[in-house]
């Protein structure tokens, strides 16, 4: 293997980066411990590491990249879709495995996530990504984190075979309803991914029942939103259907960008960025903190979340009735709702009030979050007079957000 | 005022602290009346210590404190520790398990650095190649940690990189490894560290192409990333520059009219690339002999034989040794046993596709003997998919499950053989359940062989009938 990266490899490579930027996945975590030992290369710690941040506030962890940007399908809100006239490029299978060993070799990455447009037939593109992988374990020994999106029209025995692999298989929801899917991915078909995803969480809970390797890491899928008229309530709906129904272990939310040479059945305007954060805190709270989609809809308007402030927090202010909460007394799901305080902010507030009743300065040193909390909680030295009723309880526990740079005005 | 001044080494000196810690509380010595100091060798001035001092018993949670505290670069951590540890012995026993305290407090935002430094240069630490005079090839690195974690940080390169070789440099100290094992070395500078590298530029490409400048927020880079990480960072000199075009980018993006699409709508390559399902049982063959096997084991997959259009389908279980090794199923002592028996049933052999539901030999190997082992409902599953295209493909008028993996291959679900034996659909193709050659052989007494071999040739000529009135049926 050379240890030189040609011109031509060089840009192939940014083709075939920006391609995959639109990709919101990119954790590599989850994965079994291992290492590569004495001849191997690689190891995975559990948790992932980020080993650069973008000016996006993204982390770059795995060498994110498309195997081609060709594509025969045509889904609107992708810049890879057949229509658009953006440059195109194709990676051989050793490319790909020669750029993710020698970028892990200098601690560049973590591993590798692989995804493709849809070229000649699906299980002509699924079977070249599942070489890839088998390339890197097998003969490179490589024991990183690797990551493919499968293509959910290819045959189930491809899927299975790439499973051997990975440690993490997914595969793009993209829109949440049927109805979008049809107007802006022609040919996607919303059934054959949910049965693909139901094939999926069977095989790995088989392989886990039966102690086989077959994506250790789970399942997780993208949701992008924004492109489309759902609403935040739906969307978040969708996603507990999918945690349900198929064993996800994560739903990511990409807001629709603006891309180059967008497609005409497209909104003009991307929805705000606060929308994706607003729905992560929302999937957190569904997933973390035993919230329903129905009380984090009931903190919004009209089935859309609060852009100004996160959810938590929206669903305090129309439910100040439970509060203040006693940080001396409170039970566990009481405090896990005051806003402010995280789930290790609240365990740690369990475990110190059993040595001395807590003051305000105590909890300060607990959680970070106490400006926000303050109104909503009782401490020994503290009891907010009526502080819930004030009307100006939501600018009083928010701060003026220093405004992020406006792109869209 | 002070009785006692300890000096301890340069860096994170634990053992230091912990014999400085064992004299001190021997001799009773409160925490404001040490003064700890920071330069060469471990020693107590002014002081009428033991020289040697028993082991003191700690918590754990105080060991696991000192342990990444003592590589903090404040100045006061070791008078912090030792004020800790002596509130712990004396009176504050569970003082560790109050997290509000605010000297538990500082320690744990000192420890919580310390991590924070330790992961930091597990992310940052970028290699260069180098190459030895004759050609080996060496990763070094040049990193600038905050506090002295340098071991702290190097097994997880030693657990990641085992088996290249090495070098960190870092101000304080550097650590190289050779494949086997990890050496100290003496502080260096950035020069001692190699220039450049072949992958930089392609790296810092791939860095730059990622960054989408519609999502510019470059206050939560700089909060994961401090900018005091970028100057060893090789994509970090994008930054700038990515920040200051990104605006235009976007408005550039913003003001492109929908283009209209280059290419011809390729309505037929889309409606042909669905067709993908194999066309012939060669075409499935082909797959299944280029798959990766499911089973540990197996040298090769082992595929049906015999006519399409046959008038029986046998599904047996797996290929056994025998049959993995010459790459034909049913070849072993069962496969003889069945001819036997359609010779006796007078069924004709050459009428006969014989196959199996799992198309790999799953084994064990023990010393030199590699030893069956029966497949996994998943494993069976798995293969079901070919196993059903194939048939589909041979069109048998009778399909016949020999034994319990090949009846939870064609009918999808556990069921026993004993209830199940003879005629039975699946789904919509006439079937027959009947026992695994096998077990006939695997039979202790003469007798009940006997026995079985009756009942099995029953089941044969049985099979033979309904074949019969099938083709009748449909003649
Ligand atoms: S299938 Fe759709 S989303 Fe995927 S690359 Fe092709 S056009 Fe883009």
């Amino acid at each position: 293997m050379g240890a030189t990266l040609d011109e031509k490899l060089k840009a192939k490579l940014r083709i075939l980066a920006d391609a995959a930027k639109y990709d919101a996945s990119c954790a590599s975590s989850g994965a079994p411990k291992r290492s590569g030992g004495m001849t191997g290369l690689g190891s995975t710690t559990g948790a992932g590491i980020c080993h650069a941040y973008t000016p996006d506030g993204r982390c770059v962890s795995l060498l994110k990249i498309l195997l081609t940007n060709y594509c025969l399908f045509d889904c609107a809100y992708c810049v890879n879709r057949r229509s658009s006239n953006v440059r195109r490029a194709r990676f051989t299978v050793d490319e790909v495995v020669k750029l993710t060993i020698e970028f892990y070799k200098r601690n560049y990455i973590e591993g590798l996530f692989l995804s493709s447009g849809i070229i000649r037939s699906p299980d002509h593109t699924m079977e070249e990504m599942m070489r890839v992988a088998k390339a890197l374990r097998r003969d490179h020994g490589f024991a990183g984190y690797i990551h493919l999106k499968t293509i959910p029209e290819a045959s189930p025995w491809l899927i299975e075979q790439a499973g051997l692999w990975a440690d993490r298989l997914s595969i793009n929801l993209e829109l949440p309803s049927q109805r979008s899917l049809k107007r802006l991915a022609p040919e996607k078909d919303g059934t054959t991914i949910r049965t693909a995803m139901g094939q999926m969480r069977e095989r790995i809970a088989e392989a886990r029942e039966e102690k086989r390797r077959f994506s250790p890491a789970g399942q997780s899928t993208q949701v992008i939103v924004g492109a489309d008229d759902t609403t935040d309530e739906a969307v978040l709906q969708s996603s507990a259907g999918l945690y349900e129904r198929y064993d996800l272990k994560r739903v990511y939310y990409s807001a629709f960008s603006p891309i180059p040479e967008p497609s005409r059945v497209l909104p003009v305007k991307p929805p705000p960025m606060q929308r994706e954060s607003r729905l992560y805190q929302a999937d957190w709270l569904l997933r973390h903190y035993g919230f329903t989609v129905a009380e984090i809809a009931a903190g919004g308007e009209g089935g859309m979340l609060d852009l100004g402030i996160d959810p938590k927090l929206a669903w305090a202010l129309k439910n100040r009735d439970r509060f203040p909460v006693d940080v001396n007394t409170g039970e566990r799901e009481l405090l896990l709702r005051v806003p402010g305080l995280g789930a290790r902010a609240v365990d740690r507030i369990i475990q110190a009030r059993r040595h001395r009743r807590l003051r305000l300065e105590d909890v300060a040193r607990l959680s970070s979050g106490l400006r926000r909390a303050r109104p909503f909680l009782i401490a020994a030295d503290h009891r907010p007079v009526r502080l819930t009723d004030r009307l100006d309880l939501r600018r009083l526990v928010t701060s003026p957000v220093p405004q992020q740079m406006s792109l869209f005005a | 005022m002070t009785g006692h001044r300890v000096q301890l080494d340069e860096g994170a000196d634990p053992s230091g602290f912990r014999l400085a810690v064992r004299r001190l509380l021997a001799a009773a010595v409160p925490p404001d009346e040490v003064a700890w100091t920071i330069g060469r060798g471990s020693d107590l001035f002014g002081s009428d210590l033991p020289e040697e001092a028993p082991p003191v018993p700690l918590p754990r949670a105080l060991h696991q404190l000192v342990e990444p505290v003592v590589c903090h670069s404040d100045p006061e951590r070791y008078a912090l520790l030792y004020t800790l540890t002596w509130r712990v012995r004396h009176g504050e026993p569970a003082l560790l398990q109050d997290p509000s305290d605010p000297l538990v407090h500082r320690l744990e935002r000192m420890r919580k650095a310390i991590r924070r430094d330790v992961h930091k240069m597990h992310a940052f630490l970028r290699f260069r190649r180098t190459e030895d005079p004759n050609g080996a090839e060496r990763f070094v690195a040049w990193f600038e940690p905050e506090h002295h974690i340098l071991d702290a940080a190097a097994p997880f390169f030693v657990d990641r990189f085992r088996s290249m070789a090495w070098s960190i440099l870092t101000p304080s100290g550097s650590r190289h490894w050779d494949g086997r094992s990890l050496l100290r070395g003496p502080p260096a500078t950035r020069a001692d560290a190699p220039e450049g590298d072949a992958f930089e530029a392609g790296w810092r490409g791939y860095y730059e192409s990622v960054f989408n400048p519609a999502r510019v927020n470059p206050g939560v880079m700089r909060g994961e990333m401090p900018k005091k990480y970028w100057r060893n960072m090789p994509e970090a000199q994008a930054i700038p520059h990515l920040i200051r075009s990104a605006p235009a980018r976007v408005r550039d993006m913003l003001e492109q009219e929908a283009a209209m699409p280059a290419k011809r709508n390729p309505d037929k390559a889309v409606a042909s690339m669905f067709d993908q399902e194999p066309r012939t049982l060669e075409e499935l063959n082909r797959i299944i002999a280029a798959s990766e096997p499911l089973v540990p084991g197996a040298t090769r997959a082992v595929l049906g034989e015999g006519p399409i259009g046959a008038a029986i389908a046998l599904v047996g279980e797996q290929p056994g040794d025998q049959e993995d090794l010459q790459g034909h199923p049913f070849v072993g002592p069962a496969g003889q046993l069945l001819d036997q028996v359609m010779t006796e049933a007078a069924v004709d052999r050459g009428r006969v596709y014989i196959t199996n539901a799992v198309k790999h030999f799953k084994f064990e190997q023990r010393g030199k003997r590699r030893i069956h082992q029966k497949p996994t409902a998943g494993e069976v599953k798995h293969y079901r998919w070919w196993l059903m295209r194939e048939l589909d493909f041979v069109r048998p008028e009778l399909t016949v499950a020999l034994g319990v993996t090949a009846l939870l291959a064609l009918a999808g679900k556990a069921l026993p053989i004993g209830k199940n034996r003879g005629e039975m659909m699946f789904e919509d193709r006439p079937g027959f359940v009947t026992v695994h050659p096998s077990y006939l052989l695997r039979l202790p007494d003469e007798a009940a062989k006997r026995q079985a071999y009756d009942a099995y040739l029953a089941d044969f000529r049985r099979m033979r009938r309904m074949v019969e009135r099938i083709e009748a049926a449909s003649a």
